[in-house]
């Protein structure tokens, strides 16, 4: 008998009588300030919020915020704001070519899906990210999403993902972090050591 | 773990020599608690939240054959590999024998419970496979050759100080400094170097869904992600209660697991990985290493539900003052304590009596497991099967003749109120562990009783 | 109304003054109160130590007692909630099921059966409230700290009815003090620290008396305070709430 077989035998042999699963009837409040819940929560995570009413303003911020000679990665095409982002063509040549070619990347720029308002979180999947590893590995992370796309609460927000295949979604709430050394919160522990997050309309 | 077998009020004893730092791990840990206290009243309907939790997973335990076999052939079907392990040696030597079909010598790890529960670091080792522990306080412990004293904060009973020299001894810091920004960004420079050359990463597991044959991994320090995203190879490590029904679960759960473990709205990264990525390999590990067993107790298999946040760990009066190391134990703390005799009742049969059942522990407690009622529970069937003093039985049983006999209680009280010379704590003057710090209770001239019965007379 | 007044072992032999002031704070209520005088203990001490199978005697010895009165009252959170959770005389189990229903911790009893609001006596000091866990978590005298739930406490508002009382705030409000029946022989090192520490929180906060429902927890501290030799002293709520106003 192949552990397989005795692990699943042994389950169905001991399992206790079936319960059936609750109802889940939670909602967030929609009538709060999604926004600005999103903002001062994310905030509070170390997380930084700007809003801006045009796309333009993003390019603006990153240009002046990260000076050359800034790595800077844009894989939001779809935004078409990318000629006013470093050096694209090269990059995008180079995606994909070796994992371990992004260990010096200063910023890297992606779309998110959504935002959460109850704990700033917001949700990408693998399509965003062009590579995998780039939200992990830059040094600063810049996720722009629509700024009406904020849902009040994780319920509402797993509603929207639905059971949609991917290959990774993540909930990504602020820079890296850790407080293991005496609970003192320092940022960036492995991952991004800042996160931006633009709101645009 | 624990070389010379000593019991947790033996190595509490120690940890309390130095008062200064009980006090300090008492206050950490206390201010996490508070943290949580502040998250989870943010959150109104915070006891439906737990409510929902509960149920969820149990229905999980009375399903948990076919929830198996749904995840297993979704899993399969996005191209995971997916394995059964019976024991904890099995366990190891799947993930060995993966790390072999690679040809490696090197894996980094990110943070899981389970492999600590199987020893795999050690079992890997003497295989000559260097495991490189990636979150910072299990990496911390890791160069300290110590195991984690806390599921959640591994290295919450060091200092910064002595970080500091630690760091200095392996990673080359300078003497002296013990700024947490600074060892932490050592830490980040000096790990890597590691994330860069290792092509097989583990990771464990929070939650595994059912219906979408994914796995989901929370991390603050994006350690788990970035082992994943830069290796070739990606095992993971799971018991096989870490199985929800539905993604929309997650909802619930993830809202209750960082608010209880650290105050936090949702850790950082929540990541979910259906799929292996292009290129990469994925393989995950189904553990049972005693919980099919444990499923059949009707006292005991709530512990199953437990969601690893560690809440119950901050929260409790004992822990705090004793440390994690005092329970000899992988998962330390109340769950540790009601976990660790189902898999060794003789070795851990000190742990459930290592509590006062105050009963913070189930209050806390996201998924609701009656924590302090299982402690009382296993201290009968360890009384039962044997795991007990022959003092104590002896003093249990003088205890129960003259609690059952009215005379007899009346007759041992009226000689000199009984309860000084006969309760088993006050039994041996000479050495009794409660003068040792305590003035006895003043001795009364005379019972309730008598003078109740002087006072009736004399009413009459 | 006929109430049994079950006066807990430990009372009776070393605090016989915690019974006398529950007995004649119920009888100033206009209460009949009779003590059974064949009684000995609830058998938690067995029990929690992981004998529970040594308590069948005296399980039967309570229900022998006390299952003939209307209300069984106990000037003990612990040992009501052993009553109630562990009591179990194999020989009458309808017996027992009731005696577990009737039996009440004296503050819950006060509050919930006979529901006074307002009490002849007088205290003036300033008092610490010490919950003690088998009482807050076991009975529900109090709201619980780790609940998202509204706040109440039988025990702080009878002592609220005091005139000249001034309860403390703490800053760990429902902390376990380490008591904790064998625990605090077994565990000697943390118990103690853990009373120390309830001790710190309370004297800080510039108690006078702490005062609790139960005696249990209240020995505990006491041993430790008479060690410190503080100012501080212990007092059961019994007898600040039979604090007549004269």
């Amino acid at each position: 008998m192949s552990s397989r077989e005795k692990i699943l035998a042994a389950v169905k042999k001991n399992q206790p009588a079936m319960v059936e699963l609750p109802a889940l009837n939670f909602a967030g409040d929609a009538s709060i300030d999604l926004k600005a819940q999103f903002i001062k929560i994310l905030t509070g995570i170390g997380g930084s919020v700007i809003e801006v009413n045009e796309i333009k303003k993003v390019a603006d911020y990153i240009k002046s915020t990260f000076p050359e000679p800034a790595r800077i990665i844009n894989t939001t095409t779809n935004l078409n704001f990318e000629s006013e982002i470093l050096n694209l063509p090269d990059e995008q040549a180079g995606l994909k070519s070796d994992l371990h070619d992004f260990s010096n990347v200063t910023v890297a720029i992606m779309k998110g899906e959504f935002g959460v308002a109850e704990n700033g979180a917001i949700w990408l999947t693998d399509a965003n990210m062009v590579d995998q590893a780039l939200p992990y590995i830059c040094e600063h992370l810049v996720l722009i999403i629509n700024k009406n796309s904020i849902v009040p609460t994780l319920h509402e927000a797993y509603e929207k993902i639905g059971t949609c295949p991917y290959t990774l979604g993540t909930f990504l709430a602020g820079p890296s972090k850790t407080a293991d050394i005496e609970q003192s919160l320092v940022l960036g522990a492995h991952g991004s050591k800042s996160l931006i997050v633009f709101l645009v309309p | 773990m624990n070389p010379q077998n000593k019991t947790h009020s033996e190595l509490a004893e120690k940890f309390n020599r130095d008062v200064e730092r009980v006090n300090w791990h008492d206050k950490t840990l206390w201010f996490v608690r508070e943290k949580r206290d502040k998250a989870a009243h943010q959150i109104a309907e915070w006891e439906k939240l737990r409510e929902a939790a509960s149920q969820i997973k149990n229905n999980v335990l009375g399903n948990l054959h076919e929830y198996l076999l749904e995840f297993e052939k979704n899993a399969l079907n996005h191209g995971i590999h997916v394995h059964w392990a019976s024991s904890a040696q099995e366990h190891n030597e799947i993930v060995h024998s993966i790390i072999k079909k690679h040809g490696v010598n090197h894996m980094v790890k990110s943070k899981s419970m389970l492999t600590e529960e199987c020893g795999l670091n050690e079992y890997l080792y003497k295989q000559g496979i260097e495991v490189v522990d990636t979150d910072l306080g299990e990496r911390i412990v890791q160069l300290a050759k110590e195991p984690p004293s806390h599921i959640v904060l591994p290295c919450i009973h060091w200092k910064k100080e002595e970080i500091g020299e630690l760091f200095h001894q392996y990673l080359g810091t300078p003497k002296g400094n013990a700024d947490p920004q600074f060892l932490t960004a050592a830490a980040r420079v000096h790990l890597r170097e590691h994330f860069l050359t290792s092509r097989v990463a583990l990771t464990g597991v929070n939650f595994a869904v059912a219906e979408t044959g994914e796995i989901i991994v929370c991390t603050n320090e994006g350690n788990a992600d970035l082992g994943v995203q830069l290796a070739g190879v990606h095992i993971a490590s799971m018991g096989i209660e870490k199985i929800i029904p539905r993604r929309k679960h997650l909802s619930v759960f993830l809202r209750l697991l960082a608010r209880s473990a650290t105050g936090q709205p949702i850790t950082t990264y929540s990541s979910h990985f259906q799929k292996p990525r292009e290129g990469q390999e994925m393989h995950i590990v189904l553990v049972d290493n005693g919980r099919s067993e444990r499923l059949a107790s009707d006292d005991f298999r709530n512990a199953l539900k437990c969601i690893r946040c560690g809440a119950c760990f901050n929260t409790c009066p004992v822990y705090k003052r004793s440390g994690g190391h005092s329970y000899h134990t992988a998962v330390a703390g109340p769950i540790g304590s009601i976990l660790a005799p189902g898999f060794d009742m003789a070795k851990n049969a000190d742990l459930p009596f290592a509590s006062t059942l105050c009963g913070s522990c189930t209050n806390v407690c996201p998924v609701k497991i009656d924590i302090h009622d299982q402690l009382y529970k296993w201290r009968q069937v360890l009384v039962k099967n044997g795991h007990t003093t022959a003092s104590k039985k002896t003093g249990m049983n003088v205890m129960s003749k003259v609690l059952s006999h009215p005379m007899v209680y009346r007759f041992s009280g009226a000689v000199g109120r009984w309860v000084l010379r006969t309760m088993p704590f006050m039994a041996n003057n000479k050495f009794n562990p409660w003068f040792k710090q305590r003035e006895m209770p003043k001795a009364s001239t005379q019972s309730f009783r008598s003078w109740y019965l002087n006072q009736r007379k004399h009413e009459q | 109304m006929n109430i049994g007044l079950f006066i807990p072992c430990y009372i009776d032999q070393l605090y016989p003054q915690v019974g006398i002031a529950t007995l004649q704070l119920l009888e100033r209520l206009g209460l009949s109160v009779t003590y059974p005088t064949n009684q000995t203990c609830c058998g938690q001490p067995m029990a929690n130590s992981g004998f529970e199978h040594l308590t069948k005697a005296t399980s039967h010895n309570f229900v022998t007692n006390f299952s003939e009165f209307d209300y069984i009252v106990c000037p003990s959170g612990s040992c009501t909630l052993h009553i109630k959770d562990h009591l179990h005389d194999d020989a009458h189990p309808d017996k027992t099921i009731s005696t577990r229903k009737k039996t009440f911790e004296l503050t819950e009893f006060l509050t919930d059966v006979i529901g006074i609001k307002k009490l002849d006596a007088h205290f003036p000091h300033k008092v610490g409230l010490h919950q003690s866990c088998h009482g807050l978590r076991g009975l529900g005298l109090a709201q619980m700290s780790e609940l998202v739930a509204p706040a109440f406490s039988k025990p702080e508002s009878l002592l609220n009815m005091v005139t000249g009382l001034e309860l403390i705030e703490l800053e760990r409000k429902d902390e376990c003090c380490g008591f904790g029946g064998t625990f605090c022989v077994f565990e000697e090192a943390v118990s103690v620290k853990m009373g120390q520490d309830r001790i710190a929180d309370h004297s800080n906060h510039g108690a006078e008396y702490i005062t609790g429902v139960d005696m249990s927890c209240l020995m505990h501290l006491d041993g430790i305070l008479r060690r410190q030799k503080s100012k501080v002293q212990v007092i059961h709520i019994a007898e600040i709430l039979n604090s007549v106003n004269k």
